[in-house]
């Protein structure tokens, strides 16, 4: 047993390459019992075959670490018995009832009252009056929360959720961190991994991943903190025609539209500030420095790695 | 092995397994609606073939003397109903050529001096060659012939009627010496129809929750291979147990086989027969990477169990590698082991080699299966 106590996954130097092509390269994680550890990365980038590696379903090529103090080489069983896994596609039987589901997983996690648990999972995710539907006829939203339910039933020390609200209703979503918020504060530990910012904002720390290798990690704050992004807001007429200049203009790093403004971003503040300066004079446009948005950070830092991986 | 088997909670694992299986094959219509099918239609198609009382099968006779009783003789013969006189011959070359071609299935010889001999009381010989490739129509109309002509000639020729036989029918069944009897046919026909369906059940369970993705959330759960394995092939063992009873209850009612031996034993050798099969097709969807290629596979090896089982053809007239082969099958043990109990009422004893062999085959497939079974999505 390695690591701290209040660690939850502890792993090194983690890769993992499928027919001679490195999908995770040298990835290193910690994780603290207790916290929601957001996972974020665009397709692709190897977050599901990391989670896989996490709980033993997949063996690193090389690379070392511990999950709830097991060492995720050899003790994938113990890792098994304490480890709630919601996969990406669901991936329960489509052919049995939400309450068959959920009994097969009380009873082959050896739970003294399957019945009793499958119950009282039924009655906390409000899935009154589905137990007896197929999984199959149930809509995205209840699939999910079913497979959440599956997946805390064993009462897990660890959940890894991936993707858990993709194709979710926001209200749908929102209950569903809740959930997750909730279950947190009971002691679990969430690794979960998404796409949706407002999603990572919710989460205690983040972690970045882009063609398989991590760069960034840490709280929302630190994270943004760190991409030692500049960022100015333009709102005016005519942004399009804005965007289509500063693109590619040296100092300028990243254009985007938002909403009814521009973000221009930059990562040297001196050809940054050069760069605008002929357009900040244009009485057309508003010009506002402001934090870099999370998302800013992100597409930013993936242009840049794959500037590195090219 | 054994002390797997006394893990905490392996077989309540095993339990939650096979429940799971039930609930799916009450849930897959077709698969259910299979179980029931396959061996009622099977049967009756099989059944028809047994039971089609042969008609009009093309019959050469050669008479070498032309008398009242050869007439009369010819008379019964086509009155039964399964004789027509298609040929009449006047040489023994004709008699060999003509059967040779395939144009008839019979051919009948009236030797010279068959009256007076019969009249004398001496017995004489009627010979009677049968092309045997068809052993059920040859062998039912074969069965019929002595008794129709003793009674016409007894009726017809005022021959003294006596309960010894006047004459002595001289068969030969030509091109497969080992006539398979159709009493034959209902005991294999019990072997083979649970070879496929028991093949083809568990061949695809493993295929197929790898392709449904349902093998991430099973590989991610605390649940080992061998429980995997035991809780998917149980409920089959039941499935098949219902077919096995099923046909060999339609045998009894319907074609009147008989069941000499003991009742308690061919159910628990065919139980055993049919976890060998389960545990086979287990063993190919762990091989396989999807559902077509463990089909292929079954068939691969579904096709050898008809042909070199001694289902098709007799076993002893097999070349010494297909019997080789054949020993390899469990269809091979099992149909001497219906045979047996069923026809001549053999017990446990003599049948230790089969039981054996079947056991042998049946670690054999479940060992490949636990180790080619992927504990990881690697
Ligand atoms: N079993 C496998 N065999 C071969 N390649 C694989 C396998 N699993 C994943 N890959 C490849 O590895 C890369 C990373 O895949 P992964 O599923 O980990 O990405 P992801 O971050 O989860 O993406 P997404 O956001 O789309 O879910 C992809 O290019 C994928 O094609
Ligand atoms: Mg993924």
């Amino acid at each position: 047993m390695t690591g701290a106590p209040d660690i939850a996954i502890d792993v090194k130097g983690l890769t993992k390459s499928f027919d001679g092509r490195v999908v995770v390269r040298d990835l290193s994680m910690q994780v603290k019992r207790g916290s929601i550890y957001g996972f974020l990365g665009p397709n692709g980038s190897g977050k599901t075959t990391t989670i896989r590696m996490l709980c033993g379903l997949l063996t690193p090529d090389s690379g070392e670490g511990t999950c709830l103090g097991y060492n995720i080489r050899t003790e994938a069983d113990q890792i098994k018995r304490h480890v709630g896994y919601m996969t990406q596609r669901f991936s329960l039987y489509q052919d049995l009832s939400v309450r068959e589901n959920l009994e097969f997983v009380a009873r082959i996690y050896g739970l003294n009252a399957p019945v009793k648990s499958a119950r009282e999972i039924i009655d906390r995710l409000g899935l009154h009056g589905r137990e007896e539907q197929l999984a199959a006829q149930l809509s995205g939203g209840w699939k999910q929360r079913l497979a959440l339910g599956a997946c805390t039933l064993p009462s897990p020390q660890l959940l890894l959720l991936d993707e858990p609200t993709a194709g979710v209703d926001p209200k749908a979503r929102r209950e569903f961190w809740n959930e997750i918020h909730a279950l947190a504060n009971d002691g679990l530990t969430v690794l979960v991994s998404t796409h949706y910012m407002d999603e990572a904002e919710r989460c205690h720390e983040i972690a970045y991943i882009a063609y398989g290798e991590l760069l960034t990690h840490g709280t929302v704050e630190e994270v943004i903190e760190q991409s030692k992004l500049i960022t100015y807001k333009v709102s005016g007429d005519d942004l399009q025609k804005l965007l289509h200049q500063l693109d590619g203009k040296p100092g300028v790093d990243m254009v985007a539209p938002f909403g009814t403004s521009l973000h221009v971003s930059g990562r040297d503040e001196k050809k940054l500030e050069a760069a605008i300066k002929p357009y900040r004079a244009d009485k057309k446009f508003v010009w506002t420095r402001s934090e870099p948005s999370l998302e800013d950070v992100f597409i930013e830092l993936m242009n840049r790695s794959k500037d590195n991986f090219q | 092995m054994l002390s797997v088997l006394r893990q905490p909670g392996f077989w309540r694992r095993v339990r939650a397994m096979l429940t799971k299986e039930f609930i799916q094959l009450r849930r897959d219509r077709v698969s259910f609606a299979m179980i029931v099918m396959i061996p009622v239609m099977q049967l009756v198609l099989f059944g028809y073939a047994i039971n089609t009382t042969p008609r009009n099968l093309p019959t050469a006779v050669l008479l070498q003397e032309t008398s009242d009783v050869g007439r009369t003789i010819l008379a019964a013969i086509e009155r039964t109903g399964y004789f027509k006189i298609t040929h009449r011959l006047s040489s023994a070359e004709e008699f060999d050529q003509v059967l040779a071609s395939g144009r008839v299935l019979f051919a009948i010889e009236i030797p010279a001096g068959f009256e007076r001999a019969l009249r004398r009381g001496d017995m004489p010989a009627l010979l009677v060659a049968a092309d045997a490739t068809d052993p059920v129509a040859s062998g039912t109309a074969l069965g019929s012939l002595n008794r129709i002509v003793q009674l016409a000639l007894i009726n017809e020729r005022m021959l003294p009627d006596q309960t010894q036989p006047l004459f002595e029918i001289r068969s030969h069944a030509r091109y497969n010496p080992a006539a398979v009897s159709s009493l034959n046919i209902v005991p294999g026909l019990v072997g083979t129809i649970l070879t496929m369906t028991m093949l083809i059940f568990t061949a695809l369970s493993v295929t197929r929750e790898v392709e449904r993705v349902t093998m991430e959330s099973l590989l991610s759960m605390p649940i080992s291979p061998l429980e995997i394995m035991v809780g998917k092939i149980i409920p089959y063992i039941m499935v098949g147990f219902t077919q096995a009873a099923l046909i060999i209850g339609f045998g009894v009612l319907l074609f009147g086989v008989p069941i000499l031996g003991n009742l308690l034993l061919l159910a628990l050798l065919s139980t055993l027969f049919i976890a060998t099969n389960l545990s086979i097709g287990y063993s190919f969807s762990t091989v396989a990477q999807n559902q077509l290629q463990a089909i292929q596979m079954t068939f691969m090896f579904f096709l050898p169990n008809i042909l070199l089982s001694g289902f098709m053809f007799p076993f002893a007239g097999m070349p010494g590698w297909a019997q080789w082969i054949g020993e390899a099958l469990p269809l091979t043990h099992y149909l001497r082991i219906v045979r047996s109990i069923m026809l001549k009422g053999s017990g446990f004893a003599e049948l230790q080699y089969e039981v054996l062999a079947l056991f042998v085959l049946m670690l054999v497939a479940m060992t490949i299966a636990v180790t080619r079974f992927r504990r990881t999505l690697d």
